[in-house]
């Protein structure tokens, strides 16, 4: 691990002041990403501002029926929540279908939509990645891109956002509360949170220098079941190759782009009147894979219909 | 925690000494490099060397201890995040003088070969139980509004899947949890 500086963030304000100062801060909640990648020196940190004394770990409900998740809420206590086992189980099964029982006592609900992707290459800095550097190209291209990105790709990066609980929030219809480096405060709906890679694989998120999430609000639930499928090569404590969350009519899908892939086609070809099937291959006729990871598509096909199906009762 | 060390950490630092509660017991760390993870000072600064190193990534579980209660990976903690924090490792387990009921479970079993990974799925297995009787689901759970869960093998396996065991004693590391479990 490079050497770094260690200061612990008073306030949220502070932190997000602290980090605005040092464009090479990093926030550290749960570590269990930053630390993993910090003794590969993929992340290496010249400053990391503890988040731990920061009062943002309760999870409330809020008067409309909604819940407002501090974000050093942890995986685990989300998961448990009365309210969130009662009125969004897609929420508690996206969380319990990820990490293991240790990393989910750990890793916060801030630091799971700040995950960095799981792409073997960005993991090998024997190998060109542009998420890691910059123009130094893309090795999974033209290697093994079995889990790659199957929506919104670029020729620059074909990696995919990890997260479950993400993908979950973007069906809830979530939205993160920050403060900005200059103290302001603001609201982005999960759905604007990533960015797609572009040109700029290394700019995750819409977010600006030293702009700290201390919350995620998620709206009441709309009518209709809810589900989260999940699809992966072991089944416990292994990332997605594919998953669904739906949430009423609305419909997300995990491990398929740099972001949560929010289905608006499907949801619209399912409010038309549409089968499941239909909806699947209307949102899936954009669908383009790269090799190794063509099997997504179907894949994906097979378990958004059954999502939508289970999800129907 | 003195007012003085507690200036030191809103300025930052690249060392730092703090305090540990370890099995009960306050520790003090001083002077330790900032990126010392939890599962090193444990192991080079404590002399505790029951919690072992597997992969140092947070995917083996060889490292798990139990901080306020609660198991988690030292591997993937900065000591210095953790000052003030109740520390249970696996030195700690067992009252003095006597077993664990787990580690007796273990014996009996055979639920090791080599045995490296049996701290951490011994300290895993008692925060799991902890975790099952508070009535938090996992993904095998049927009904996330059910109170508690039965804890069924198939609960016993998915919760304890952070502990991987290179010599596969995964049947007789169930029986073992199962003895100290009661029947699902």
């Amino acid at each position: 691990m490079k050497p770094f500086r260690y200061v612990r963030a008073t306030s949220a304000a502070d932190a997000s002041r602290l980090a605005g100062e040092s464009p090479g801060a990093r926030f550290l909640a749960g570590g269990t990403n930053l630390l993993d990648l910090m003794k590969l020196e993929i992340e290496h940190p010249d400053l990391i501002i503890d988040l731990r004394d920061l009062p943002m770990a309760d999870i409330e409900e809020t008067a409309d029926c909604g819940l407002r998740i501090g974000a050093l809420a942890t995986a685990s206590a989300v998961a448990a929540h009365p309210a969130v086992r009662a009125r969004f189980p897609v929420l508690a099964r996206a969380l319990l279908a990820g990490a293991s029982g240790q990393l989910r006592n750990k890793a916060t609900s801030g630091g799971n939509l700040m995950q960095r992707t799981r792409c073997a290459y960005f993991y090998d800095p024997a190998k060109p990645c542009n998420k890691r550097e910059p123009g130094a190209g893309c090795a999974a291209l033209e290697g093994l891109n079995r889990n790659a990105a199957i929506f919104g790709q670029s020729t620059a990066c074909i990696a995919t956002h990890a997260s479950d609980f993400a993908v979950a929030l973007s069906a809830l219809d979530a939205s993160v509360e920050t403060v900005a480096a200059d103290g302001a405060a603001r609201s982005l709906a999960v759905d604007d949170l990533h960015r797609l890679p572009g040109e700029t694989p290394h700019i995750e998120t819409h977010l600006r220098p030293g702009e700290l999430i201390v919350a995620v609000v998620v709206p009441p639930a709309a009518s209709g079941g809810q589900v989260y499928r999940k699809v992966r090569d072991r089944t416990s404590y292994a990332a997605g190759l594919a998953s669904v969350a739906v949430a009423g009519d609305r419909i997300a899908l995990g491990a398929v782009a740099a972001k949560p892939w929010r289905a608006r086609k499907a949801q619209a070809a399912l409010e038309q009147g549409r089968s499941p099937t239909q909806a699947a291959e209307a949102e899936l006729a954009d669908a383009r894979g790269c090799g190794g990871n063509n099997f997504k598509i179907d894949l994906m096909r097979r378990l958004m219909v059954a999502a939508i199906e289970e999800a129907r009762g | 925690m003195t007012d003085m060390e507690l200036k030191v950490l809103s300025e930052p630092v690249s060392k730092a000494s703090f305090d540990l509660v370890v099995n009960g017991q306050p520790r003090r760390l001083e002077d330790l490099d900032v990126r010392t993870t939890l599962l090193d000072a444990l192991r080079e600064q404590l002399g505790l060397k029951g919690t072992k190193k597997g992969c140092d990534h947070g995917q083996c579980g060889a490292c798990t201890v139990l901080v306020g209660g609660l198991r988690i990976n030292a591997c993937l903690s900065l000591a210095v995040s953790h000052q003030g924090d109740e520390i249970v490792t696996i030195e700690g387990l067992s009252q003095v003088g006597a077993l664990h009921p787990l580690q007796a479970a273990f014996l009996e079993r055979d639920a090791y070969q080599c045995g490296y990974c049996t701290p951490g799925q011994i300290c895993s297995a008692a925060a799991m139980l902890a975790e099952w009787e508070l009535g938090w689901p996992s993904q095998e759970t049927a009904d996330l509004a059910a109170p508690r869960t039965p804890l069924t093998d198939a609960e016993i396996r998915e919760r304890m899947s952070g502990n991987l065991c290179r010599c596969s004693a995964y049947p007789q590391i169930l029986e073992a949890v199962r003895d100290v479990a009661g029947p699902a």
